[in-house]
This record gives C-alpha cells, sequence and structure tokens, in this order.
C-alpha cells in the first residue's frame, strides 16, 4: 500500500513536471507570436513577419512535445487515481472536459492553419488563426487552473454519504477566489519563460555576429516583455497568492515560509536557512524581523501561527522540499527582475548591444524561468499535501485499489526512457532551427 | 440525462475513429505499400496535416467520460492498466513519426520516423479493436475468485494475457483470441479507410494499386466479420437479444452491411469521395452495433456475483449532467465551426495545394 501511493506520486510528480516545461513556452510564446504579426500588419516591415513565422516553428516542435506529454496526463486520473476519479469526477470532471471542448479543439485547429494557412489566407486571417491559438492556449490554463484551484480551495460541492463529491453550483467553480490570482500569475510566469527564451536566442545571435538585425530585434522585445512580466510575476500576483495561501491553507503557508515557531510580536521573513526537521529549527538562517507580518498582512505585529500550531497530520509531508522550492521561485524571480531592469536601463541608453557580460548572462539565464516555473508548482503541490483534495480527501485514499506498485513502477520507467528521449529529440530539433535562424522572404 | 451523454460520448468516439482511422489507416497502408520517396512524403503529409486536430477527439472522449461517467471511468482505466499506457506510448510515437520526419533531410532519419509512425498506427489499430474486444467479451469485475469479491465491485484488474489466451477462461487476460480477431478486424477496416483517404487527397503513383489493395481487404473483413460473429455469440449467448427486443436497433449493422457490400464496388465508383463514404460507414456501424448490442451496459461482468457496469449506475449526479449539457451544446456548435472552416480552407489534394512554406 504505501509503495504503491509513492510510485504513483512519483509517476505522476514525473510526468507533469515533464508536460508542464512545454505549455509554459507554448502559452507565452503564442502571446510574442501574436504580437510580431500584429506589429507586421501594422508597419509592414517584413523582418516581425520573419520573426512571427521563425517563432512559429519552434512553437510546433514544442507544441507536439506539449501534445503527446499532455494525453498521459489526462488518461493518469483514470490510471492511477481511480478512486479520486470516481470521488470527484462530477466535479473536476466539469472543467477538465471543457478544456477539451473549449481549448484543445481551437488550439489544435487552427494550429494546422496557422502554420500552412500563411498563402491560402492573406494576413489578416493568417492574424486572426495565431490569435485563436493563442486564444486556446490560454484557456486551456483557465480550465486547467480551475481544476487545480478547486482541489487547493474546494467550492460549489456536497459530499455524499457514500464519499462522493458532487457538483452543486457550476458558477462557483469559476469564482473560486484561488482561481484568478493562480490564472494570473501563472499565464505570466509562463510570459516570463517565453520572453527570456526570445531574449537569449536574440543574445545569441548578437553575441555570435550573425543574423544581428534578427538578434537585436528579440532582444529588444524579450527585455521589455520580460521587464514588465517578471515585475507582474512578484507584485501583485505571487503576493496575492501568497495572502490566499496564508487565508485558506495556514499549515503549508507555515512550512513553505519556514516559520516553526509561532512568533508572538509578527512574524519574520526568512531569506536564507536550512530545515532541520530534527531540532525543529533552520539552521545558518538569516532572516528580517517582521516584514512577513507586514508583506502578508500589512500589520508589523501581526501574529502568523507556526508549524508548531497544527497537528502532524495535517502538516505538508515534505516541508523542505516545500520550502526550497518556495525559496527558490522567489529568489530567481527576485533574480529576474535585477537582470530585466538592468537589460532595459541599457536598451534604454542604446548600449545593451555592446555589453557582452550582460548578453551572455541573458544567454545563459534561460534555463532559469523553466525551474522556477516548476518550482512554484511544486510550492503548490507539496503544499497541498497530505491531502488531493485540500481537507477533505487524504492523497493515500484516492490511487486506484487495483494496480499494484509493480505495475505502476514498470509504466513510471518506460515513462522516463519515452521521456528522455523526447527531450533529447526537443534540444536537438530546437537548436538547429535556431541555428539556421529565421531566414528572409526568397520569393 | 445519462442517455444524453451517453450518445454524445458514442458520437465522439465515433469521430475519432473515422477521422483519426484515417491516420492509423494511412500509417499501415504507408508501412506496407509505400515504396517511393514522393509517395512515402504525399502519405504522411496527407496524415500529418490534422493528426492532433483528430486526436484532440480521444481527449475529449475521455474528458466528457471523466464527466458523466466517473464511476466507469475510473473503473475501466485502472483495469485495462497496462494496455492502456501502452496506447499512450503508441500515440507519442505515431505523433513524433509524422512531426519529426520532415526535420532533417537524410534518408534514415526518415526511415526512422516512417517506420515509428507505420508500426505505432498498426499496432494503435490492432489495440483499438482488441479494446473493443474486451469490451464486449466483458471481465471478472470485482475480481471474483471462489464467489467472493477482492476488491469493490466496480473494479477489476486484467493482465495482458492469460495462459489459455481463451476468452472463455474464469480469468482472461486483455488479449485472447477472440480480441485478436476483433483487433485484426480493426487493423484491416482502418487500412481499408486510410486508403481510401490516401486516394482521396493525393496524386500518389500508388492509388490506382490501392483500390485492389481495398478489394482484398475487403474480402478479408467480411469473412472474418462472419467468424467472429459466431464466436461472439458463443462467449456470450445473448448478445444480440437487443436486436430482437428492438428490431429499430438494426439500422445499426445495416450501416455497417452496405458499407462492406459497397466496398465490393470500389473500382466502379464514380467518385474517390463515394468509397471513403463507404468506408465511414463501416466504422460508424461497426461501432454502433456493438454499443447496441450491449446497450444500457458498458462493460459486462463475467461473474455472477458483481452486476455490470451500465450507463445508469456509473453516471455522476443530475445536476452536473445537466448544467454540462448547456456547455456542450455551445462547445459541439463551436466544433461544427472549425470544422467547416478547416475543410473550407484546406480541402482538394494535398500535394497539389501551395501552402507557401
Ligand atoms: C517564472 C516563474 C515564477 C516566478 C518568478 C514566481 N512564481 Fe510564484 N508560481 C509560479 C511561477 C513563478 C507558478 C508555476 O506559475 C505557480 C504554481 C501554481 C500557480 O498558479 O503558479 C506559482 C505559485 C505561487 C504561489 C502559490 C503556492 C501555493 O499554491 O501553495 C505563491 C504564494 C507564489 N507563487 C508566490 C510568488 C512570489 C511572492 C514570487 C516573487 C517573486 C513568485 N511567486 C515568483
Ligand atoms: C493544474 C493541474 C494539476 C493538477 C490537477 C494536478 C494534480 C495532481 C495530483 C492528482 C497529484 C497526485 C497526488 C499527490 O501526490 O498530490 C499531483 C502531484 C504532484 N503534482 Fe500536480 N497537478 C497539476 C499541475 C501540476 C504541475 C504543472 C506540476 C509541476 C510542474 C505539478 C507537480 C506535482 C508534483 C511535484 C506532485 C507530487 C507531489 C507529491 O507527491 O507530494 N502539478 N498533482
Ligand atoms: C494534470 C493536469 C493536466 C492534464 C490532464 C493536461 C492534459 C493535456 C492534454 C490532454 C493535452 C494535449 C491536448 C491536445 O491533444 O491538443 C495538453 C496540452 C496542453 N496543456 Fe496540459 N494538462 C495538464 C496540466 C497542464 C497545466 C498545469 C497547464 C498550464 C497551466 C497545461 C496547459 C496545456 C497547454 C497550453 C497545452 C497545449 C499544448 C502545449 O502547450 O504543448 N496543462 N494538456
Amino acid at each position: 500500500m504505501e509503495d504503491m501511493l509513492f510510485y504513483d506520486r512519483l509517476q505522476f510528480a514525473f510526468t507533469i513536471t515533464f508536460h508542464y516545461i512545454f505549455p509554459q513556452l507554448t502559452m507565452g510564446l503564442s502571446l510574442l507570436i501574436v504580437f510580431f504579426k500584429g506589429k507586421y500588419l501594422r508597419n509592414n516591415i517584413e523582418k516581425y513577419n520573419d520573426a512571427a513565422k521563425f517563432f512559429m516553428k519552434i512553437f510546433a516542435i514544442n507544441f507536439t512535445m506539449g501534445v503527446v506529454t499532455g494525453i498521459p496526463m489526462e488518461f493518469q486520473f483514470g490510471t492511477n487515481w481511480a478512486k479520486f476519479s470516481e470521488l470527484t469526477g462530477s466535479v473536476i470532471g466539469q472543467t477538465l472536459a471543457m478544456e477539451g471542448m473549449f481549448s484543445f479543439f481551437l488550439e489544435s485547429s487552427f494550429l494546422a492553419l496557422f502554420i500552412f494557412g500563411e498563402k491560402l489566407m492573406g494576413q489578416k486571417l493568417h492574424f486572426l488563426t495565431g490569435f485563436l491559438v493563442f486564444l486556446g492556449s490560454w484557456a486551456s490554463g483557465w480550465f486547467i487552473l480551475a481544476t487545480n484551484a478547486w482541489m487547493q480551495h474546494p467550492v460549489g460541492y456536497e459530499i455524499l454519504d457514500n464519499g462522493k463529491f458532487v457538483l452543486e453550483n457550476f458558477s462557483a467553480l469559476f469564482s473560486n477566489p484561488w482561481l484568478i490570482p493562480a490564472f494570473l500569475h501563472n499565464q505570466l510566469a509562463s510570459v516570463v519563460t517565453s520572453s527570456f527564451v526570445v531574449a537569449s536566442i536574440g543574445a545569441f545571435y548578437v553575441l555570435r555576429n550573425k543574423q544581428t538585425e534578427y538578434g537585436k530585434l528579440f532582444l529588444k522585445t524579450g527585455v521589455i516583455f520580460g521587464l514588465v512580466s517578471s515585475l507582474l510575476v512578484a507584485f501583485p500576483t505571487g503576493d496575492w497568492n501568497a495572502k490566499n495561501v496564508a487565508k485558506y491553507q495556514p499549515a503549508s503557508f507555515a512550512a513553505m515560509e519556514g516559520i516553526f515557531e509561532t512568533e508572538v510580536a509578527g512574524a519574520e521573513i526568512v531569506l536564507i536557512g536550512q530545515p532541520n526537521m530534527v531540532e525543529k529549527k533552520l539552521d545558518n538562517k538569516i532572516a528580517v524581523p517582521n516584514i512577513l507580518s507586514f508583506l502578508t498582512y500589512q500589520e508589523w505585529d501581526r501574529q502568523i501561527p507556526g508549524m508548531d500550531h497544527f497537528k502532524k497530520e495535517e502538516l505538508p509531508d515534505n516541508i523542505p522540499a516545500l520550502y526550497y522550492s518556495y525559496h527558490i521561485m522567489v529568489g530567481l524571480g527576485t533574480i529576474f527582475i535585477g537582470v530585466m531592469f538592468l537589460s532595459a536601463f541599457f536598451l534604454w541608453r542604446k548600449k545593451l548591444y555592446n555589453i557582452k557580460p550582460l548578453l551572455w548572462t541573458i544567454m545563459f539565464l534561460v534555463p532559469f524561468p523553466y525551474i522556477a516555473n516548476l518550482t512554484g508548482w511544486y510550492t503548490a503541490e507539496l503544499g497541498r499535501q497530505p491531502y488531493l483534495v485540500y481537507g477533505l480527501l487524504r492523497t493515500a485514499d484516492g490511487i486506484s485499489p487495483t494496480v499494484s506498485s509493480g505495475n505502476t513502477l514498470f509504466t513510471l520507467l518506460g515513462f522516463v526512457a519515452l521521456y528522455m528521449l523526447l527531450g533529447l529529440l526537443f534540444l536537438v530539433l530546437v537548436g538547429k532551427t535556431i541555428n539556421e535562424g529565421p531566414k528572409p522572404q526568397t520569393h | 440525462m445519462e442517455l444524453f451523454w451517453y450518445l454524445a460520448i458514442a458520437i465522439v468516439l465515433t469521430m475519432f475513429f473515422i477521422l483519426d482511422g484515417y491516420d492509423f489507416g494511412t500509417g499501415i497502408i504507408h508501412l506496407f505499400f509505400a515504396k517511393e520517396e514522393k509517395d512515402k512524403e504525399v502519405i504522411t503529409k496527407s496524415a500529418g496535416l490534422f493528426w492532433d486536430s483528430n486526436e484532440v477527439w480521444l481527449v475529449a472522449a475521455g474528458g466528457m467520460l471523466f464527466m458523466a461517467f466517473p464511476t466507469f471511468y475510473a473503473s475501466v482505466f485502472s483495469g485495462f492498466y497496462l494496455p492502456l499506457i501502452l496506447v499512450l506510448w503508441l500515440i507519442i510515437f505515431r505523433a513524433i513519426g509524422l512531426e519529426l520526419r520532415g526535420q532533417f533531410k537524410f534518408q534514415m532519419w526518415k526511415d526512422i520516423w516512417d517506420a515509428s509512425f507505420g508500426v505505432s498506427s498498426l499496432l494503435l489499430a490492432l489495440f483499438f479493436g482488441i479494446a473493443l474486444g474486451n469490451i464486449v467479451r466483458g471481465v471478472n469485475l470485482g475480481g471474483v475468485e471462489k464467489g467472493e469479491s477482492v476488491y469493490e465491485g466496480h473494479y477489476f484488474f486484467l493482465p495482458l494475457w492469460d495462459s489459455s489466451f481463451s476468452p472463455l477462461s474464469k480469468t482472461p487476460g486483455v488479449i485472447d483470441w477472440f480480441t485478436i480477431v476483433i483487433g485484426i478486424i480493426s487493423v484491416v477496416t482502418l487500412a481499408i479507410h486510410g486508403a481510401n483517404w490516401i486516394i482521396l487527397k493525393t496524386n500518389s503513383s500508388i492509388n490506382k494499386k490501392l483500390k485492389g489493395v481495398i478489394l482484398k481487404l475487403n474480402i478479408v473483413l467480411a469473412t472474418l466479420t462472419i467468424f467472429s460473429l459466431i464466436v461472439w455469440k458463443i462467449i456470450n449467448p445473448n448478445s444480440f437479444d437487443n436486436f430482437i427486443d428492438k428490431p429499430y436497433l438494426l439500422v445499426f449493422p445495416i450501416i455497417y452491411l452496405t458499407g462492406l457490400i459497397g466496398l465490393f464496388f470500389v473500382k466502379k465508383l464514380k467518385k474517390d469521395i463515394y468509397s471513403f463514404a463507404l468506408s465511414c460507414l463501416l466504422i460508424i456501424g461497426g461501432i454502433t452495433s456493438s454499443l447496441a448490442s450491449l446497450f444500457p451496459i458498458l462493460l459486462p461482468s463475467v461473474n455472477t456475483v458483481n452486476e455490470p457496469l451500465t450507463i445508469y449506475n456509473t453516471a455522476a449526479p443530475e445536476y452536473g449532467l445537466s448544467v454540462a449539457i448547456n456547455w456542450g451544446i455551445i462547445g459541439f456548435i463551436l466544433l461544427f465551426v472549425y470544422m467547416i472552416i478547416q475543410k473550407r480552407l484546406m480541402g482538394g489534394k494535398i500535394d497539389t495545394m501551395d501552402y507557401g512554406h
């Protein structure tokens, strides 16, 4: 039983982590492609159309990977979490089915037209199909976050005697107070990823001294989008999410901030420190007093319950991982703001393209928004433990009763091998596309 | 209400097999008959344009099943655990085969992804047939041993096979000789469908030859169909009662027969679209007849301890099902609009189209 749960969780964590590498770029990049295409419609400068088409190629490869890793997600609710599906299907089946109906169909129908149809349709319609792809991918984020928001903060349901959750109020699923902040924060975070990708490719072209015309365009666009989205990710949306966690999941909040003991006169904010689960304290701590209370409640001496305040069964089961995930996300977010601010400043002073160290930094920064996004999700998901549906359904009670751990381990190993192959192919193909660069129109 | 969603999901699944079915069929034909690079290229292209939007029908069916019949979804997806995960892996290989072949120009690269596309299409067709075979045959619900359930009555777990490979075994596996026959029927049907698609959408040099292939496959199909009906009757003696009680259900087998008989005249048909329509009828008739023979059962039980799963004992409660109808109808209308736009813009033969790409 124990290791059934363990392998089910490991498989879910592995496959969703791999899946989420791709949609974050899909959602962010579709916005930037719409931006490039829209610019071209207005100013008719070929460069912008080339940029849109170039990123379309990367988008297409990324999208394929997202689709093929997404389908196992949709099926895993049934294969590995059968009891969870049986008990909650009436509620989150709604949002998942709507995602298929309203976003996947939209995205996939118009993507083929956007990729193949420029000549058939003319520029205006081509822009429109690109816009619909963007709309589809953001709708997908919306429905999946509505699903997740319900698991984090269940609303609009009723529980029957047999333990089944029954939908009682459909619109509550979408007016869930958890949803809007999570959606905005998540979408902006995916814009961060794509801006960094665009800027990084730009930096590469400028540093390599080839295709510099495009390089400069990508750098400029990436830095401007990157600065705005990095700022918005931290404030107001990150802050807003933190307030929600403090309000609805106080035990997770204490764990993710690393507050072991409740302090009467206001909580400190921890910058650095390693959770020591035996002595129940942080080793090598650097903290600033009272800031956390202020950030969360705008009151310097507001008391925030620490982990000592909760029973063991209510606390997340992997506190150090939760704590690190959260601090990595916030730490990286702070660094992003710094780098993008600096870059934007030099862009404004027209010096950016000549400052080599900064260009190298931008180029090599590209894995970090991915890490920030994934650790953000780890924060959310580890914080939700030990529940699948917060406060109501325990993770251990959601697994498939008939699937043995041997079978799950077998399929997990298969997914690991297959996804390694996919990852390798993805890197090779994107590398090749970047190396070829955007081709100027020849016909 | 249950009935509405049952029909909706049946329609979505049938659409999946018609649309993605031609992609699988194209893969099978590609594997066995496409020899020249030019043909290989147009054939993969004819499948490559829309595989993604076709596959979404499967995702949508999954989502709707989760929403409308959560108990069935949970039971079947965990019970058929291994074959389902195999299908997922095959779907991955099919998709990357199509998407990656054109990325590099050298031959070895193309050969690898052609094989990936062809073999996984073939196996997918086989597995989907095997799945249908399992559903009509039934499973050991509750994992009954010595007259007692091991699990809750609506759960089960099937190994890939049982050493006897027989559908009549007490504990049948996923793969037995009956489900294999249904699997082969599915492969043959989809191969015919795929060949029709290639003839319809391309000017490949093997189009003439493919008509002959269709004719031969159709003979195999007719033979296998008769054989499987006899076996089916033996395994599940009251499997045709529904058609006797409600004779109007006979339209479904008639649809199938129309397709089957019509395809014997494939060389005489005036337009390519007619024979494509006939293989659509085969698919529609095949799926709907199987579903109609079971209705309202979704998954029969091979023991007498536990009840079969039906649309009534696995459905989500009333309220959820009825709000979902509202968005479901809007969704279907939108879907229809997308499909019309797609077909208007991308109709005609694929290899003579100019994409500006
Ligand atoms: C580029 C990525 C990125 C960056 C820089 C940040 N975040 Fe974030 N964060 C995410 C990407 C992300 C995410 C992956 O998008 C999450 C996971 C779930 C969600 O809705 O968004 C998330 C969730 C998330 C949560 C919810 C955790 C839970 O549900 O338990 C909080 C409280 C924050 N973030 C707070 C912040 C703060 C205060 C940041 C300040 C810099 C910050 N995030 C930067
Ligand atoms: C929004 C859609 C999502 C839903 C509905 C969802 C649902 C789930 C479920 C059912 C589990 C298994 C049970 C458990 O261990 O808690 C899980 C675990 C997990 N998910 Fe998510 N998830 C979503 C998004 C994500 C994303 C995007 C990521 C990361 C990139 C992620 C990371 C994880 C991790 C790391 C675990 C394992 C946590 C643990 O086992 O302690 N999730 N999630
Ligand atoms: C456990 C939760 C999840 C499930 C069940 C799931 C399911 C799927 C499926 C089935 C697809 C393929 C659709 C197609 O065939 O076109 C897909 C792709 C996609 N998913 Fe997920 N997904 C999950 C998590 C997420 C999360 C957390 C996000 C973003 C917030 C997301 C955003 C997307 C997007 C934008 C696509 C389009 C393809 C791509 O971007 O690569 N998904 N997902």
